[in-house]
């Protein structure tokens, strides 16, 4: 089955691609890695009948918050990630938080495995299913994000301007008046 | 049409326009020598061929022989990346675009085709998600070569196709709210016929601002000038594309001319009625038109019109300073798409209430 075949494939790419972002030394590359990531995502969206999320996921993530990040890379000029350099002196080097960021890592698996316990009606293409031909279709998609979900979508909202008034304080310089 | 015989047509359309994209993209290198010479009362290319119409297979041809260069520091890897997802992006954007009717070209197919290669139902974000991703190939190429120019050419490049698309996108979301489709072939067939028998029922007249928009930053998008600060070559050597040549080099220029037709296709499926009217008003022509299945023809036309004007501009308009271009683009032509796109749709929402 092609479509089988498709899915392993792109699977696959997302995999790859996710666990080589982390292995680079040159941030440049990891940058490069999580877009052909986000890339694969797309392609296993378009599979779940759901083009909206797929070019969404495109236009947002690959097209502009990857573009600024890409930005900020070449700006610094970031060189090789130096490891010995940095090593021992950075506090985030420290073995406890190591060992706090392997029991988050711990935590995520154990939830990963006890949502997808959960998740029901596997068999039906989500494109197909009676609630969630709200992905597919961009109306059904924007009633339900303006009833049911009109909370989670508000409280986004607020939550992005204040990270939005937070950059702007952070990059307003010392003693400027403006 | 048997059901076998679709992926062969596919095939047959894939093939075709590949192949007219590349062809139009040497046309429009002679056209726009050609009339820049006309601009500045000289002749242009002249001396291959009848007129110089064969300077493009001789550019070519030079470009194929000459050496492959790459500096000692560039990235090895994304110095040959670059101008790849450069010109992949320029033609995979196309994909997506509609370009005619149902047709059965003169009577050669049994029964009519729809033209034009993929037709999705979020047509309009596909081809804004494609074109978005062909930053990458310019800001690769800057950052690869090692070359402080080219870098600066980089950086232009990101900032300011990421502050165009803003107001880009925001056009065109007027357009769609008019339509009431993510498809460009229905936004297109929306705009069929005429209001009291004289106006071409195109977008254009309900839009004229987002239109405005549209093309302003669709000029920013395709790094043309007025707005060619990625390659600024007062200021920047040739910007990005400093350390190319040979065939790495040409695919840069290709890709830009590539993304001028589907910038100017865009334009005309969303704001020029696509295929339905010859002209802004009604002619006689428009019956026989539809009834000759000849939109297609129509549809070329247009953007060959289109083109000329990206051209005309080009030669006409002298460079922003890029503070400006900052300044225009995020205090100007970001608002005034904002506002174009409210009132649009509280007039929507009126009228259909």
């Amino acid at each position: 089955m092609p479509e089988t075949f498709t899915f392993y494939a792109f699977s696959a790419m997302a995999i790859i691609a996710s666990t080589l972002v982390i292995g680079q030394r040159n941030p440049m590359y990891s940058v490069l890695l999580l877009i052909a990531s986000f890339g694969a995502l797309s392609a296993l969206y378009i599979q779940l009948n759901a083009p909206f999320v797929a070019v969404a996921q495109i236009i947002i993530y690959a097209g502009a918050i990857m573009v600024l990040f890409l930005f900020v890379v070449m700006l610094l000029n970031a060189p090789r990630e130096d490891a010995a350099e940095w090593d021992r002196s950075h506090p985030l080097q420290h073995p406890n938080i190591g060992r706090f960021g392997a029991l988050l890592a711990a935590l995520l698996v154990v939830q990963l495995a006890w949502a997808l316990t959960k998740v029901s009606e596997l068999e039906t293409p989500v494109g197909a299913r009676a609630d969630g031909a709200s992905v597919g279709s961009v109306l059904e998609m924007g009633r339900i994000l303006f009833t049911r979900h009109t909370f989670a979508f508000e409280a986004t909202s607020v939550l992005i301007l204040v990270a939005m008034v937070g950059a702007v304080v952070l990059a307003r310089r010392e003693g400027s008046n403006q | 049409m048997e059901m076998y015989l679709r992926p062969a047509v596919i095939g047959v359309m894939i093939f075709v326009v590949f192949n007219a994209l590349i062809i139009a993209s040497a046309i429009l290198v002679l056209a726009e020598r050609k009339i820049m010479g006309f601009m500045q009362q000289r002749y242009g290319p002249y001396l291959v061929g009848p007129h110089g119409v064969l300077q493009p297979i001789a550019d070519i041809l030079k470009l194929l022989f000459k050496e492959e260069l790459r500096p000692k520091g560039a990235d090895k890897w994304l110095f040959t990346l670059a101008p790849v997802l450069s010109i992949v992006t320029a033609f995979v954007a196309f994909a997506a675009v509609p370009f005619g009717p149902e047709t059965t070209l003169f009577g050669l197919l049994d029964e009519p085709i729809k033209l034009g290669i993929a037709d999705v139902n979020v047509a309009v974000l596909v081809v804004f998600a494609v074109t978005s991703m062909g930053v990458y190939g310019i800001v690769l190429a800057g950052w690869a070569s090692n070359s402080k120019y080219s870098l600066f050419g980089g950086l232009r490049a990101a900032a300011q196709m990421i502050s165009y698309e803003l107001a880009y996108a925001t056009s065109l979301a007027a357009v769609i709210m008019l339509a009431g489709s993510l498809s460009l072939r229905e936004v297109v067939d929306s705009q069929a016929g005429t209001w009291f028998g004289f106006f071409s029922q195109w977008y254009i007249w309900l839009q004229p601002l987002g239109f405005v928009i549209y093309v302003i930053a669709g000029v920013a998008e395709t790094n043309r000038a007025p707005f060619d600060f990625p390659e600024a070559e007062q200021e920047l050597v040739a910007g990005y594309n400093t350390e190319y040549s040979s065939v790495r080099f040409a695919l840069f220029p290709q890709s830009e001319y590539i993304n001028m037709v589907t910038m100017s296709a865009v334009a005309t499926d969303l704001y020029l009625g696509g295929w339905h009217g010859l002209l802004p008003i009604y002619t006689p022509l428009d019956p026989l038109i539809e009834q000759y299945r000849l939109g297609w023809l129509v549809f070329i036309a247009k953007v060959a019109g289109f083109l000329f004007f990206y051209i005309w501009m080009r030669w006409t308009v002298p460079r922003y300073r890029y503070d400006q271009l900052m300044q225009f683009g995020w205090k100007w032509l970001f608002p005034a798409s904002v506002l174009n796109l409210i009132v649009t749709a509280a007039l929507v929402l009126y009228l259909n209430a």
